[in-house]
C-alpha cells in the first residue's frame, strides 16, 4: 500500500519540484511566469481553446437532443446507441485519425476544426455515458407530461424542465471534454497543429526545460482540478437523486 | 407530486381517441410522419458517427488492401506482417501484455486493500485519485517521469547519493520497460476503477455461509471468491490490454518513437518518414491493429456476460 502510494505520488512532487525551480535549481516561480511569453504558448493556447469552445458545442448540439429523444420515444434503441458510443474506445485515436486523413476532404484536412470534429467522436462514450446517467437518475417521462399538460410547448419544456435537471451531469460531461480536448497529443501531432501538448513536446528542443515542465504540471492540475470538480458533482447528483427516492 | 403524474398518466391513455374522427388520407399522412419521426431525430446522430467513424475505417480497411494506384493487393499486409513491422506487433502486444496482466493483478489487491479498509476518507480519496490518474497517460505523465526517474530526475539523484542510481545498473526510462513502467502508472488506476465495483458484489452472506459450512479462508477464496471474481477480473484485464495496446502519446513522447510498437510506427508512416511505394502499409498495420482490438473487445463483451451472472 506504502509502495503504491509512494509510486503515485512521486512522479507528482518531483514534477513539482522541478516546475518551481529556476535554472540553478533554486525555488521560484520563474519558471510559471516566464510560460505566457514562452514562443508560440499563446498561439497554441488560443488553438486548444478554440478548438475546445467548438467541441464543447457541436457535442452537445449533436448528442444532448439525441440522447434524450431515445430516452422518452425509443428505449429500445438505447442499447445500439450505447454499442456505437463505445466505438471510439475501441478503436483508438491513431486509427481514427490515419484513416480520416486518407478519406476527409482536402478543404477540411485544412483546417484545424477537423479535429475539433474528430474530438466530438472520441468524447462521445463519456458524454452519451454522463447523459445516459442522469437520465436514468430523473423520471423523464413524467417530468415531460407533466410540463406538457401543464400547457408548456416542446421548447419550453426541454429549456425549463429537462435541462435543468440534467444540469450536473451535462457539465461533468463538459468537463470531461475540456479536459480531453486540452490534453489530447496523437490527433493534433499526426494532423500538425501546435496544440497545447505538441507545443509542450515540441518546445523540449528550445532552451529551458523547467518551462516545459511547468506547461505540463500546469496541464495536470488543471486536469485534476476538472476531474475533481466532476467527482465532486457526481456525488451531490446522486446525493440529491438517493433523498429523492426515499421520499417518494 | 402525485396529481400531476395522475394527470399525466390519464392523458396518456386517451390519446388516440382524436384520431378516429380525421380522415383516412390525413390519418395516412400523419402515421407517415409520425413513423419517420424517429428516422429524421436520430438522423443527424448516426451520420455525424458515419462520417466521423464508420468513413475512416472504412477508409483504413480499404486503402490496406489497394495500392495507392487503386489495384487490389495483398502486398501491404504481407508487408505489415514483416520484418520491422512485424517486430513492432510483437513488441506491442508484448508490452500490452506486460503492462495488463501486471497492473491487473496490482490493482486487484490495492483494489481490495481499500475496500476491506475502514477508512472512508481512505476510499473517498483512492476513488477520485484513481478516476484523475486512469485519465492522466500523455504528455504531461511522459514531462513527470522524466524529472522523476530520466538520467538526471529527483529519484535518480536521491538513488545516485547512496550509490544505487539505476542508471548505473543498466535501467533506461527511453527503452521498453521504462515505457512500462510509465504505462503502469494509468494502468494499476485504471483496473482499480474497473474492479471495485465487482469487489463490492461479493457479498458477505456467501462468506459467511462458508465460514457455516467450515470452510477455511483459503477454501473460500478458491471455491467461491476468485470463481466469482475471475471473469471480472479477466475482463478489466482485457480493457488494460486494449488501452496499453493503442497507446501513442506517452509511448510517443517518452521515446521520441525510437522502439518499434505498431501505433508509432502509423504514427512515422503518416508523418512521411517512408521509404516510397510503402504508404499504404501504414493502412495495413492500421488493420491489423482492428483485428487485435476487435478480438479483445469480442472477448470482453463474453466475459462481462459471465461476470454480470453472479454480480450485479
Amino acid at each position: 500500500m506504502l509502495l503504491a502510494g509512494a509510486y503515485f505520488f512521486f512522479p507528482l512532487y518531483a514534477g513539482l519540484k522541478f516546475a518551481l525551480q529556476d535554472t540553478n535549481g533554486h525555488f521560484s516561480f520563474q519558471a510559471v511566469r516566464n510560460l505566457p511569453s514562452a514562443p508560440g504558448f499563446a498561439g497554441a493556447f488560443w488553438l486548444s481553446m478554440r478548438l475546445a469552445v467548438v467541441t464543447l458545442i457541436v457535442s452537445s448540439i449533436l448528442t444532448v437532443p439525441t440522447t434524450i429523444y431515445v430516452h422518452l420515444r425509443l428505449p429500445r434503441v438505447r442499447p445500439i446507441l450505447e454499442f456505437v458510443t463505445i466505438l471510439p474506445i475501441v478503436i483508438p485515436p491513431i486509427i481514427i485519425i490515419l484513416g480520416v486523413l486518407n478519406s476527409a476532404p482536402l478543404w477540411l484536412r485544412s483546417s484545424p476544426y477537423l479535429l475539433s470534429l474528430e474530438y466530438v467522436i472520441l468524447v462521445m462514450p463519456f458524454v452519451f455515458r454522463s447523459l445516459d446517467a442522469g437520465l436514468n437518475a430523473i423520471d423523464l417521462k413524467t417530468l415531460v407530461e407533466a410540463s406538457r399538460s401543464l400547457g408548456g410547448n416542446w421548447i419550453k419544456t426541454m429549456w425549463r424542465v429537462v435541462l435543468p435537471n440534467l444540469r450536473s451531469s451535462l457539465l461533468s460531461a463538459m468537463m470531461l471534454t475540456l479536459a480531453l480536448v486540452l490534453g489530447e497529443y496523437t490527433m493534433a501531432n499526426l494532423d500538425l497543429w501546435n496544440t497545447i501538448p505538441v507545443w509542450i513536446v515540441q518546445f523540449q528542443t528550445a532552451s529551458d526545460g523547467h518551462v516545459q515542465v511547468a506547461a505540463a504540471m500546469l496541464g495536470l492540475v488543471g486536469t485534476w482540478l476538472i476531474i475533481t470538480l466532476v467527482v465532486s458533482l457526481d456525488r451531490s447528483g446522486s446525493r440529491r437523486s438517493r433523498r429523492r427516492t426515499g421520499r417518494l | 407530486m402525485t396529481f400531476v403524474s395522475n394527470v399525466a398518466s390519464g392523458s396518456d391513455t386517451g390519446v388516440s381517441e382524436p384520431d378516429a374522427t380525421s380522415t383516412s388520407s390525413k390519418r395516412r399522412l400523419r402515421k407517415i410522419l409520425r413513423g419517420s419521426r424517429p428516422v429524421l431525430a436520430l438522423a443527424p446522430f448516426v451520420i455525424y458517427t458515419f462520417l466521423g467513424l464508420g468513413i475512416p475505417t472504412i477508409a483504413i480497411v480499404w486503402a490496406a488492401f489497394h495500392t495507392q494506384q487503386g489495384q487490389v493487393t495483398f502486398a501491404n499486409m504481407h508487408a505489415a506482417l514483416q520484418g520491422s513491422y512485424l517486430l513492432g506487433f510483437e513488441n506491442s502486444i508484448k508490452l500490452a501484455l506486460l503492462t495488463s496482466i501486471v497492473p491487473g493483478v496490482l490493482g486487484v489487491f490495492l483494489a481490495y486493500a481499500i475496500e476491506t479498509s475502514r477508512s472512508t476518507v481512505l476510499k473517498r480519496v483512492v476513488g477520485t485519485a484513481s478516476g484523475v490518474l486512469a485519465n492522466f497517460g500523455g504528455v504531461n505523465l511522459t514531462f513527470m517521469f522524466i524529472v522523476s526517474l530520466g538520467a538526471t530526475g529527483v529519484l535518480t539523484g536521491w538513488l545516485s547519493v547512496i550509490h544505487l542510481n539505476p542508471w548505473n545498473f543498466g535501467f533506461d526510462l527511453y527503452t521498453f520497460y521504462g515505457v512500462a513502467i510509465v504505462y503502469m502508472y494509468f494502468q494499476i488506476p485504471l483496473m482499480v476503477l474497473v474492479i471495485t465495483p465487482a469487489l463490492g458484489g461479493l457479498r458477505a452472506s456467501w462468506r459467511e455461509a462458508a465460514q457455516n459450512l467450515g470452510a477455511s479462508s483459503w477454501r473460500y477464496w478458491r471455491y467461491v471468491g476468485i470463481p466469482v471474481l475471475m471473469p471480472s477480473v479477466l475482463g478489466g484485464i482485457l480493457l488494460l490490454f486494449g488501452s496499453a495496446f493503442a497507446a501513442y502519446a506517452t509511448a510517443q513522447t517518452l521515446t521520441s518513437g525510437i522502439i518499434a510498437l505498431s501505433p508509432i510506427q502509423i504514427g512515422a508512416l503518416l508523418d512521411g518518414n517512408v521509404i516510397a511505394n510503402q504508404a499504404n502499409v501504414g493502412y495495413a498495420i492500421g488493420f491489423g491493429m482492428l483485428v487485435i482490438l476487435s478480438v479483445t473487445m469480442i472477448l470482453y463483451s463474453l466475459v462481462r456476460r459471465r461476470a454480470s451472472k453472479w454480480l450485479r
